[in-house]
């Protein structure tokens, strides 16, 4: 297959190395992060308005960290050897961290705090359902049935510590995402301090309207009425982390237009040309600049509560739309010039391979599929939940 | 007890075992001692050609596909007007040669590019489970038995001198013909450049000419900003190569 090339590429360069997969994987990882700081906003900081979305951000933030090493592990050439990385880890590789920061993530935060959380619940359940069910719940008890008074404040402080801890650590996890670009000296795209900082602060936006917009659309699907009071203040939130995240960006993009450094014209030339859709379009127009100036307009002027229903539901996706533009932009934009800023290569996206179109969105559909089914078996909202019987 | 049977189950098993032990280890020759020698490679660019013979004996040697390179020779046209903006190609890595150029005016040449088998190298601190590694005798290697295949050294590398293999799913580069020079023989590449524009160069060697070279000549690396210790020293390197 010969590859469209402009300029002058270094002969091995021509052929991207990483594909939309690895685009995919911080994108996922960004939607963990973010739910799991949506969810502390209740716990750690005490925002009772958002206890609504509070299990339902726990149970996003599990299913798409469930799904997060899927892209990494298709994207490797010998997938096989995929364990070598917790069995010998290089200890200079920020890569070589990715299991530990994944696997501690997982199971000292959050199956802990969804334990935690659901585990009186899981108990009642367990002596309340019949037949597979009963197995399942009596399963996940862990053995512990004490639900009495004393156990549940046990649960609720030991829950209040790992959601504590859970705090750095989701943003170890998403600043270490943005370490692994922006430690790569020899791309000047993606070379920056800036680059953990960045994905942090979009991996919460990206995370909050997430949430915000699986909450509405839940409500819609079990025909429960939408808390205002919360969406609103989810909103809120998420304006505020928007404005944070876009200023770091431009003031990114700013410094390195009034640096204009060697790598400048290749970064020029891709904006104006190959990148000029995803980045200008989808990912400042319309996903950052539109709601913005939506969420900020929702909060100036009175706005009806249908219309701002249909106002969050729109950002919500527009936003959605514009992270996964801005992972693009990053990851595919970062391989599309020459590292001699000579030359650029094009991105010719497969729609069945390995890491073609399909493989991709079977990824990005899959973490809702295991949401469903983590719904069905821990229901987040309480009209849904078993009574005692006692 | 261990009867003859099982001996001989175990053996191979141990043979096995012991492959992965060795991961990472560089293959061995009698009477090479690694701590004395510190390699690198001297390129003239006043001396080369363009004719191709170091790519096409490169990829001879180590048997690299159609497509890749461990080696290539680039041809660059800069006028006096645009010295940063040079016309750069390297048609099949410039394996077949280069057709007559057609540009006028300023001034050509060839500059043949490689690993620079760099001392701080970003593509070794970079491997998540170390199949990338230094030798003691200053050779960037891949171990093909290890690698994950997930090119996060293809994106480290500055100079574009990793390729994905695309039958074995692994990381390739230049080798510095390692089963060559453990042996005391050059490379494919200094072995076949008819102008010695490539030169192998041991620098803990007192004996080498590098050393008098170096005394007498003014060389530069690479992209020197990046700090990777580069060890592909070139003669005569004009501003305009990146």
């Amino acid at each position: 297959m010969t590859v469209p090339v402009e300029g002058f590429m270094y002969p091995n360069e021509v052929e991207l190395q990483w594909s939309v997969l690895i685009v995919v994987y911080p994108f996922v990882t960004g939607l963990v992060a973010g739910a799991f700081i949506l969810a502390s906003l209740e716990r750690i900081f005490h925002v009772v308005a958002v206890r609504p979305t509070y299990r339902l951000a726990l149970l996003t933030a599990l299913a798409f960290l469930l799904v997060a090493p899927l892209p990494l592990q298709l994207h490797l050439g010998r997938p096989e050897r995929s364990l070598e990385m917790y069995l010998t880890p290089h200890r200079s590789s920020a890569m070589a961290m990715f299991g530990f920061v994944y696997l501690w993530y997982l199971m000292a935060v959050l199956l802990l705090e969804v334990w935690l959380e659901y585990r009186h619940e899981i108990v009642l359940l367990s002596q309340n359902t019949k037949g597979w069910k009963r197995l399942l719940y009596r399963a996940i008890t862990l053995g512990s049935s004490n639900i009495s008074e004393g156990a549940l404040r046990v649960d609720d402080r030991v829950g209040w510590v790992v959601t504590l801890i859970g705090i750095p650590s989701a943003f170890l996890l998403h600043g270490y995402v943005g370490f692994i670009f922006g430690s790569v000296k020899a791309n000047p795209w993606w070379s920056s301090p800036m680059m953990p900082v960045v994905f942090l602060f979009s991996a919460m936006v990206s995370g909050i309207a997430m949430v915000l917009l699986l909450y509405m659309a839940m409500m819609k699907i079990h025909r429960l009425p939408i808390d205002m009071r919360c969406v609103d203040t989810v909103a809120q939130y998420l304006l505020y982390i928007f404005i944070i995240d876009f200023s770091l960006e431009m003031l990114d993009l700013i410094q390195r237009i009034y640096e204009a450094d060697e790598s400048f014209r290749s970064l020029d030339f891709l904006l104006h040309t190959r990148l000029f859709f995803s980045q200008i379009v989808l990912q400042i127009a319309l996903g950052t600049v539109v709601p913005i100036v939506t969420l900020g307009l929702i909060q100036i002027f009175p706005v009806p509560e249908k219309l701002r229903r249909i106002a969050y539901a729109a950002c919500g996706c527009l936003t959605i739309i514009g992270i996964f533009a801005m992972r693009w932009n990053v990851v595919i934009g970062g391989q599309l010039f020459s590292k001699s800023f000579l030359g650029y290569t094009t991105y010719k996206l497969d729609l069945i391979s390995r890491e073609g179109e399909l493989v991709a969105a079977g990824l990005l559909i899959l973490p809702f599929i295991i949401l469903a089914v983590l719904i069905r078996i821990l229901p987040p909202w309480p009209e849904r939940q078993p009574t005692t019987g006692d | 007890m261990i009867t003859r049977r099982k001996l001989l189950v175990l053996l191979p098993a141990a043979a096995f075992a012991w492959k992965f032990v060795l991961a990472g280890t560089p293959e061995m020759a009698p009477n090479y001692n690694r701590s004395e020698h510190w390699w690198g490679m001297l390129l003239d660019i006043d001396k080369c050609i363009g004719c191709g013979n170091c790519v096409r004996a490169c990829a001879l040697e180590n048997n690299v596909p159609e497509g890749y390179f461990r080696t290539w020779v680039e041809r660059y046209h800069v006028s006096d007007w645009h010295q940063e903006s040079p016309q750069v190609e390297s048609p099949n890595g410039g394996k077949d040669g280069f057709s007559p150029g057609a540009a006028v005016g300023g001034k050509n040449f060839f500059v043949p590019k490689m690993c620079n088998h760099c001392a701080d190298s970003p593509c070794t601190q970079v491997c998540p489970v170390g199949a990338t590694f230094h030798t003691p005798d200053g050779v960037v290697l891949v171990d093909e038995t290890y690698c994950l295949g997930c090119r996060y050294c293809i994106q480290a590398c500055p100079y574009g001198c990793r390729f994905l293999h695309p039958v074995s799913r692994t990381a390739q580069k230049c080798s510095l013909c390692y089963h060559r020079i453990t042996k005391g023989l050059t490379t494919a590449c200094c072995e076949s450049c008819p102008s010695g524009a490539r030169q192998l160069a041991d620098l803990k060697n007192p004996a080498d000419p590098i050393h008098e070279f170096l005394k007498t000549h003014s060389v530069q690396v690479l992209k020197p900003h990046l700090a990777t210790g580069a060890k592909a020293y070139y003669h005569d390197l004009d501003a305009s190569v990146r």
